[in-house]
C-alpha cells in the first residue's frame, strides 16, 4: 500500500485568496490504492485542498505533484490530469439537459475518443455498479438527490480515472439517501481506488479510511491512522471538534 | 373534529367594483367600445378632411390575376426582400454577436477591450447614422451596393445587443457546470459547445425573439438609401397614388403580420428547450 513513489505529494502548498489564507503550509502525499478522509471544520480549507488536487483552484506556493504530473497554473497537462483524476462534488454538478446516460458517455466520447457504442456499453456497466441501472434513459431532475450523487460518481468512474476525488459528497442530501451513496463509496474504496474524502460521516471514515487527516485554519493540525485518530487524537482542536461531531 | 376546516379557512373575496371589471362579458364590452371610439375618431377625422378612401385599389399591390395569370404585388415583393435582409442581417448579428460575448467572457485584456469598445460605439450611434456611415463612408470605400451596405449596418447594430443576450444566457448558466465539465477534462471550448451553450438557448430564446422582431422593424429604415424593401415599396406606392392613408395602414398590418408569427413560431421553440 506504500510501496512506491506517492500518486499525490504536495509539499509546503499555500493558498490566498486576496489576503485571506486558505492553505498553510500543506504538506501530506497519498499513495496509490491509499483512502484518505479529509475532516475539520467548515472554512478549515479541505475543499481547498482537494480542489487543488485537480487544478480547479490553483495553490499560490508550494509544489503540487499528482500521478507524475506537476501541477501548477496555466500547465498545458492540467486536461490531462483531469482524466485522471474524479471529482465528485456536493452538488453533483450534473448536467441537466442531458440524460443519466449521455452524462456518462460525453466525457469518454468527446475527451477521451471512446467509440459511443464501447462507452455506452461502460457506462451501463457502471450504473449497474451504483445501483440504478434503470435509470439510464432519465434526466437528473427525475431522479432523488442520493441517486444524483450515485450517477455523479459513476461519470467520474466512466472516466476511468485512477483517483477518486470526494468533496462532501452527502452534505447536501437527505439523511435517508446517505448510505446508498455511502455503501456505492465502500464498494469502490473494496476494489483497491485511490480515493480522498472530504466528509463528516465518521462511521464511513472508521470502516474505509487507511489515513484520516484533521484540518483546521489552513493546516494540517493531525494526521493518523483510524484506530489512533478515533480512540486519542493528539491535539486539542481535534478531540474538540471529534467530541462534537461524535456527539449525537 | 366538530368544526370544519371550511369555517377555519375563508379566502376573501376581492371588493365588489374590482369583481365586476374583471368578469369577462364587462372586460370585452370595455375593450369593443375603446377601439371603436379610436376607429370612429379616425374615420370622422378624415372624413372632415375630406379623404377620398380608395381601398378598392389596394389589393393590386398586394397580387393581381390577370389573363396572363397570377402575379405577386409590389408589397408582397418588398415583404419578400425585407425578410431576406432580415434574415440574411439576424445570421450575421447572431455570428458576431456570440463572437462578441465570447470575447467579452474570454477573461483575455485584449478581447474584453476589444468587445467593450464595438458595444460602446454601437450602441450609443442612432441607426440612421450608423447607416449612413456604412453606406456613404465604409460603401465607397469597400464597393459595397446599398444593399450590402444595409445587412452589414444591420447586422452590426443587432449584433451589440444580441452579445448582450449571449453573455447574460451564458452567465445564467450555474458555476458547477464549468466544473462539472472542467472536471471530467473538457476544454474550455468543449464545456462551450457540450454543456453551457445548450443550456443557455432556455435563457436567450425570449429576448432573442424579441431581437428578431426588432430587427423585422428596424429593417424599414434602410429605405432612407431606397433598398427595394416593404418601406421603400409603400412610399413608392404613394408617389404614384396619393393614398397615404390606405398604404401606411396595409404596410403596419403586414409588419404585425410577419412579427406575430414570427413571436408565435418562437413560442414553439422554447417549448422545446423548457426544462425536462
Amino acid at each position: 500500500m506504500t510501496g512506491g513513489n506517492p500518486i499525490i505529494q504536495a509539499e509546503a502548498l499555500d493558498k490566498y485568496y486576496g489576503s485571506f489564507q486558505a492553505l498553510d503550509n500543506i504538506n501530506m502525499s497519498v499513495h496509490s490504492g491509499e483512502r484518505v478522509v479529509i475532516c475539520g471544520p467548515s472554512g478549515s480549507g479541505k475543499s481547498t485542498l482537494i480542489r487543488c488536487f485537480n487544478a480547479l483552484e490553483h495553490h499560490s506556493a508550494g509544489k503540487l505533484i499528482v500521478d507524475g504530473i506537476e501541477v501548477f497554473e496555466g500547465s498545458k497537462e492540467i486536461r490531462r490530469l483531469r482524466q485522471e483524476v474524479g471529482m465528485v462534488f456536493q452538488q453533483f454538478n450534473l448536467f441537466p439537459h442531458l440524460t443519466v446516460l449521455e452524462n456518462l458517455t460525453i466525457g469518454p466520447i468527446r475527451v477521451r475518443k471512446v467509440p459511443k457504442a464501447e462507452a455506452e456499453a461502460n457506462a451501463h456497466r457502471y450504473l449497474e455498479r451504483v445501483h440504478i441501472p434503470e435509470q439510464a434513459d432519465k434526466y437528473p431532475s427525475q431522479l432523488s438527490g442520493g441517486q444524483q450523487q450515485r450517477v455523479a460518481i459513476a461519470r467520474s468512474l466512466c472516466m476511468e480515472s485512477r483517483i477518486m476525488l470526494f468533496d462532501e459528497p452527502t452534505s447536501a442530501l437527505d439523511p435517508e439517501m446517505i448510505n446508498e451513496v455511502l455503501d456505492v463509496m465502500v464498494g469502490l474504496a473494496d476494489t483497491g481506488m485511490t480515493m480522498v474524502c472530504v466528509t463528516h460521516e465518521m462511521g464511513f471514515a472508521r470502516k474505509v479510511a487507511d489515513t484520516m487527516i484533521f484540518m483546521d485554519g489552513g493546516q494540517i493540525i493531525e494526521t493518523a491512522p483510524p484506530e489512533k485518530f478515533f480512540t486519542q487524537p493528539e491535539s486539542e482542536r481535534c478531540k474538540a471538534f471529534l467530541e462534537q461531531i461524535l456527539e449525537h | 373534529m366538530a368544526r370544519s376546516h371550511s369555517t377555519d379557512y375563508v379566502i376573501p373575496k376581492p371588493p365588489l367594483p374590482g369583481r365586476i371589471l374583471a368578469s369577462v362579458p364587462v372586460s370585452i364590452t370595455i375593450y369593443l367600445l375603446v377601439i371603436g371610439f379610436i376607429a370612429y375618431t379616425a374615420y370622422d377625422g378624415s372624413k372632415a378632411m375630406g379623404y377620398n378612401w380608395q381601398w378598392y385599389r389596394m389589393p393590386q399591390y398586394l397580387w393581381t390575376m390577370t389573363d396572363e395569370g397570377f402575379q405577386w404585388g409590389e408589397i408582397a415583393l418588398g415583404l419578400v426582400k425585407t425578410l431576406q435582409l432580415s434574415l440574411l442581417a439576424f445570421v450575421l448579428a447572431l455570428a458576431l454577436g456570440l463572437i462578441v460575448a465570447l470575447l467579452r467572457l474570454s477573461g483575455l485584456l485584449v478581447g474584453t477591450a476589444v468587445a467593450r469598445v464595438f458595444l460602446e460605439v454601437v450602441r450609443n450611434t442612432p441607426l440612421l447614422v450608423l447607416l449612413y456611415l456604412f453606406y456613404y463612408v465604409l460603401g465607397p470605400i469597400f464597393d459595397l451596393d446599398r444593399y450590402t451596405a444595409s445587412i452589414l449596418c444591420l447586422g452590426v447594430y443587432h449584433a451589440a445587443l444580441i452579445s448582450e443576450i449571449f453573455r447574460a444566457a451564458i452567465n445564467s448558466v450555474a458555476p458547477g457546470q464549468w466544473e462539472g465539465a472542467s472536471s471530467i477534462g473538457m476544454s474550455k471550448a468543449q464545456a462551450y459547445r457540450y454543456i453551457v451553450l445548450p443550456q443557455s438557448v432556455r435563457f436567450m430564446l425570449p429576448p432573442m425573439t424579441g431581437e428578431m422582431v426588432n430587427m423585422v422593424k428596424s429593417s424599414a429604415i434602410v429605405s432612407v438609401i431606397a433598398v427595394a424593401e416593404l418601406t421603400t415599396m409603400g412610399r413608392n406606392i404613394i408617389s404614384d397614388t396619393y393614398m397615404s392613408f390606405e398604404v401606411w395602414f396595409t404596410i403596419a398590418a403586414v409588419y404585425l403580420l410577419v412579427t406575430l408569427t414570427l413571436s408565435f413560431g418562437v413560442s414553439l421553440v422554447e417549448r422545446h428547450y423548457a426544462l425536462k
